[in-house]
Formats: structure tokens, C-alpha cells, sequence
């Protein structure tokens, strides 16, 4: 059988109905009330009780932003091939068909064009659930081809981040894609064309210190975490513990380091405003 | 590791014979020569037996010479600028102006410290976000006046403090990314020690890389990939061999351009490792100093599009292909 059947490939349904043996009912980590799966979907994934995020897939979040039936996949059909034929716990190329699997996404992005409030726009988004959204070779690729895409059409560029930062089982690889993210990003600045970073849970490390930081607009939403290292090594260096909001939008907001903090539910029209104005 | 015993031993033997040759007045040196010779071929086989967990050690000896020894090894009127003119001087990132191959250049270079004492100083090679700050407004320097920009890479990694997140560090490494590859000088990276992820590609994205053989480059320090993939840093040493992370295998990867042979390794040969070096970066500038604004730009830009692998998902992927 074929790992996808590539044309029906990332066809985002808005539609979409549930799966039969999908669980109907899901715990909220949050509040730990039983919350009923389609109230939570038509909740842009937020508890209904308490207000907790849950996650976005990239599919959840371009549905979430993108208006209805405009979303035309422009993922490159390429995934990785395993550079340095790594092996910890788990074979690299196990996780990644576990990860393809239960994603049904090649790697850890998706690219497209879209309109968000009849903005036209190249969107790229992350998606935590493959391999803690890292990025390797192919997400460096896939956010290269995007921003070349944009340029080419005179469109803007949005990153939709949630990425633990650089993808460790392609090594030095991995580290390059922070150049090269970087790199196809002064295109844009050629162009004179706006780079919009949306930051959302997570936005760290080698994301963090390479292309999502770079926007010229740049937008956390709420209960995103955004730093370079992590609590825990911070807190081992330093000797102390931080406090509860460190990293998190709020603090990021306060430092001067994103221009706003957005809830999920106003996160397409403050998007549209912003473009509004290049 | 028994090869580091015999090597030991050999170097003890010539030792040994030459104390006895100067002491005692016995003509040694034919046997001493021979010891050396043995030596030499053991030590070059030696090298090609060294994994990844080796080269890790090496990177990080304590004799290992830091960007300073360096800067005063390759020039003799370094003329150093301190301070981002914001947050403050970061002594992990020495920095300056410098006469080198006939033409005034910006060093920039990130060291650790000779010394303890040093060491404590510079943090141990982790940059603050001033640090990044500060590489920064050097290479506006550079620009400015067309100076060449030689960076040296020698850090376990950014400063993973409190005050450098709220000074934002991860946003000041990716600027730090984004005005290295738009300088429209040619720039020459050079890791000579621990090239450790974010913090030393801050100040690598040149158009020209060289590394150091005994040098490391990497996603993530071994211990810290040990303790996130295999949930344990002991670890360290399985994480060192898989990341790939030598300057042989970074050349293999594309990445880096040149490897710079160390002789017997720049901890105990610290001329040897200088002198191929400066060689090296000398050749490298004087080629690239051959080439205009629009070309160095072009080329860089193309150096960084293609790096990273990957393959084309084909329609007929089989899932038992890999197996």
C-alpha cells in the first residue's frame, strides 16, 4: 500500500466528519472536565469550561484561519531521508513513519496559499504533533519554497510556529535550516513584501533564534511559550526557579519582544488587520 | 582505549631517551628518531580511529587555545572595541580591528578562556544577548568600510540565563544571522573548538567555513541530546557518535568547506594548528576578494538555499521500502 495517495494528500475539508472509532468525549488537561469532541472543534479547540488551549493541528490551524474553500496546498512532496541514519531509543526513520502515520503529513509543515478575510497570503504552519514540530532538512525546504513562493506572486508571508526548535536526528543539518530559513527571508525584504511570525505553543530554540523571529509584524498567541533555552536548563544554570509566566506571550509581550498578544478566536481578524496596512 | 595508552607510552619512551641523550651525554638520536617516527604513524592512524565522543574531549581539552590565542597567534596589532553600547561588554565575544594579509579586517571571536580565571570571565564561551549585540555592530563595522570579517567559533552553546531571555537571545541570534548573510563583505568562519548549535551559528554564516579537525559543530551538545532522546546523559557518548558531528563529517554534510589538519591537535601543537589555519584563511580571502558585492551575495545566498537533505515522496513510497 502506498504510504499516501499524494493527489488527495492535504486536502484541508472543512467539512471534515469525524473518524468512527474516533473517541467522542476528551479530558481537558486544564480543568479536567470531560468535554464533547465536536463542541471543542467548533470551539477552535479552546475548553468550552475553562478556556484551556488545546493543541492546533496545522490542518485545525489553517481552518481555524484561512477563509472557507480558498486554501490551495502548496506543500513539496519531499520528506526526509535520513542524513545521518541516526539511531537513539527509536530508529530516526521509525518516528518519522510513525509521525507520517498518525499525521498524515510528510513532515512537520504545511504550506499553502490562502485568504485570510480575502487577504491573499502564503501561509506556512508548524504542527507540534510530528517529532514536537522540529525543524529539519524538509521544514527548512518546505518555509525556503514558501517565501520564494510569495515573492513570486507579490504575496505576503505568514509562519504559523509551534516547534521545539531544531530537529536534533538531522543533526548539523538541522542547524544549517536556521541559515537557510533566514536566508530566503531577505527576499521578502527584496520585495518589500511584510513577513507576518505568528508565535504559538510552543516557539523555541532554533525557531525561536532564526526565522520566527524575524518577522516584521510579529504576533504571539495567548498561552504560547517563546524562548531560546529551555526552563529547565535556565534553571539548572542559574540555580533558582523562575516564575510561573516566564516564556510565556505575556512575558515575551512585556520584554518588547512580540508586538501583541492575540487570542485564538481573534487571531484571523487581527491577522487581516495587520495586512490591511502594507 | 588502549591506542591512548600506546601513544602515551611511545611519548614517554622518546621523553625518557632524550633526558638520557641530554643528561647522561649518550648519542640517542637515531633511536629517538625512530621512537618519534613510530610515534607519528601510530598518532595518524590513531586519528582515524577517534569517534565522535573522541573529538568531543578534544574540542573541549583544557590545553585547547581559544579564539584569543588565536587572534594573537594570526595577528600583531589586534586593536579590540568592547560593548554592544546597550546592555553592556560581553567578554565571550572578543572582538576588533586587525591588520592581517596587508589589509585591515573585523575579527570577531568567541573564546573561553585560557585560564580558570579566564574562563569565569568569559563565561565559559557562552554568548549574552550583548554578545550577539555586539557581533552585530561589528559587522555593521565591517560593512561600513569594506573590511573582511574573520569569525572565530569556540562556544558550548548561547548563554542559557534568565536576563538573556528577557533580553530576548534568540531573537538577537537570528539578527545576528540575518546581518551576517545580507554583509556585502566576504566573511570566513572558522569553528576552532565547540561549535555548540544556535550560539556559534550566530556567527557562521560565512562565505567561507573551515574547521579545525579537532573541532565539533552541532545541533545540540551530546549530553543534552542524550538527556531529551535517550532520556539519560550518560548517553553522551552514543548521542556524540550519531549526531555526526566532527569536522570530517560536517564536510561530508556539506556544511563546512575546509578541515584544517592539527598535526598531533592544536592542544599540543598549538603553531601547527595555526599556521594551516592562517594559511587556509588567507587562501580563502584572497579568493573571495576576487569577487564583487553582487557575486559574493549570490553565492552566499546559494551556499545556504541547498543545504539540507531530503528525497522526493514518490506516489509508489512503499511503506516496506525502508525495512
Amino acid at each position: 500500500m502506498p504510504l499516501f495517495r499524494d493527489e488527495e494528500y492535504l486536502k484541508v475539508d472543512f467539512d471534515e466528519k469525524q473518524e468512527k472509532d474516533e473517541a467522542l468525549w476528551v479530558k481537558c488537561k486544564s480543568c479536567s472536565k470531560l468535554i464533547f469532541k465536536k463542541k471543542l472543534q467548533e470551539n477552535n479547540h479552546i475548553c468550552p469550561n475553562c478556556g484551556a488551549y488545546f493543541f492546533l493541528t496545522a490542518k485545525e490551524r489553517i481552518k481555524s484561519l484561512i477563509d472557507r474553500e480558498t486554501f490551495v496546498d502548496e506543500t513539496k512532496r519531499i520528506e526526509s531521508d535520513d542524513p545521518l541514519n541516526f539511531n537513539d531509543a527509536k530508529p530516526y526513520k521509525e518516528r518519522l513513519e510513525e509521525a507520517q502515520k498518525e499525521t498524515e503529513m510528510f513532515d512537520s509543515i504545511i504550506v499553502g496559499r490562502g485568504e485570510v478575510e480575502e487577504h491573499l497570503l502564503v501561509i506556512a504552519v508548524m504542527d507540534f504533533r510530528f517529532i514536537g514540530g522540529s525543524m529539519g532538512s524538509v521544514v527548512g525546504e518546505q518555509i525556503a519554497s514558501g517565501i520564494e513562493l510569495a515573492a513570486e506572486e507579490g504575496l505576503p508571508f505568514v509562519l504559523i510556529s509551534s516547534s521545539g526548535g531544531a530537529r536534533m536526528q538531522e543533526g548539523l543539518l538541522s542547524l544549517m535550516q536556521m541559515v537557510k530559513t533566514t536566508s530566503a527571508r531577505e527576499i521578502l525584504t527584496h520585495k518589500q513584501l511584510p513577513f507576518v511570525s505568528v508565535m504559538t505553543y510552543p516557539t523555541t530554540a532554533g525557531v525561536e533564534a532564526s526565522i520566527a523571529s524575524l518577522g516584521d509584524v510579529t504576533l504571539a498567541e495567548k498561552g504560547a511559550l517563546i524562548g531560546f533555552a529551555g526552563r529547565k536548563v535556565i534553571e539548572e544554570t542559574i540555580g533558582e526557579e523562575l516564575p510561573a509566566n516566564f516564556q510565556s506571550s505575556k512575558f515575551a509581550y512585556e520584554q518588547g519582544i512580540v508586538d501583541a498578544v492575540v487570542d485564538r478566536d481573534n487571531l484571523k481578524p487581527e491577522l487581516a488587520k495587520v495586512l490591511e496596512f502594507f | 582505549m588502549s591506542e591512548k595508552k600506546t601513544l602515551e607510552e611511545l611519548e614517554s619512551q622518546i621523553e625518557q631517551l632524550k633526558q638520557l641523550h641530554s643528561q647522561n651525554g649518550l648519542d640517542l638520536s637515531d633511536e629517538i628518531a625512530k621512537l618519534s617516527e613510530k610515534l607519528s604513524d601510530r598518532q595518524k592512524t590513531a586519528k582515524e580511529r577517534l569517534d565522535g565522543w573522541d573529538i568531543v574531549q578534544l574540542a573541549r581539552h583544557p590545553d585547547r587555545p581559544d579564539g584569543r590565542a588565536y587572534i594573537d597567534a594570526l595577528t600583531d596589532d589586534f586593536y579590540p572595541l568592547h560593548g554592544d553600547r546597550l546592555l553592556g561588554d560581553d567578554k565571550a565575544l572578543t572582538g576588533g580591528l586587525a591588520k592581517y594579509d596587508g589589509q585591515t579586517v573585523v575579527i570577531i571571536a568567541q573564546s573561553k578562556g585560557g585560564n580558570a580565571s579566564e574562563s569565569q570571565e568569559t563565561n565559559f564561551g557562552m554568548l549574552k544577548s550583548e554578545g550577539y549585540r555586539k557581533a552585530q555592530r561589528l559587522m555593521d563595522l565591517a560593512e561600513k568600510f569594506d573590511f573582511p570579517i574573520l569569525s572565530l567559533i569556540d562556544t558550548p552553546g548561547a548563554y542559557p540565563g534568565k536576563e538573556a531571555e528577557e533580553n530576548n537571545i534568540g531573537g538577537m541570534i537570528a539578527q545576528c544571522i540575518s546581518r551576517m548573510i545580507t554583509l556585502n563583505v566576504p566573511t570566513i568562519a572558522a569553528v576552532i573548538g565547540e561549535g555548540g548549535s544556535g550560539g556559534a551559528v550566530a556567527i557562521g554564516a560565512a562565505d567561507r567555513v573551515l574547521m579545525l579537525e579537532n573541532s565539533i559543530y552541532s545541533v545540540i551538545s551530546p549530553e543534552g541530546c542524550a538527556a531529551i532522546l535517550w532520556k539519560n546523559r550518560d548517553n553522551a557518548d552514543e548521542a556524540a557518535r550519531g549526531l555526526k558531528l566532527t569536522a570530517a563529517n560536517a564536510k561530508e554534510l556539506g556544511v563546512v568547506d575546509e578541515v584544517i589538519d592539527e598535526g598531533p591537535g592544536a592542544h599540543k601543537e598549538f603553531k601547527i594548528a595555526a599556521d594551516n589555519l592562517d594559511r587556509s584563511l588567507k587562501k580563502n580571502l584572497s579568493e573571495l576578494s576576487q569577487l564583487n558585492e553582487e557575486e559574493l551575495l549570490e553565492r552566499r545566498q546559494k551556499k545556504y538555499r541547498q543545504m539540507g537533505s531530503f528525497r522526493r515522496v514518490t506516489k509508489d513510497t512503499e511503506r516496506s521500502e525502508g525495512s
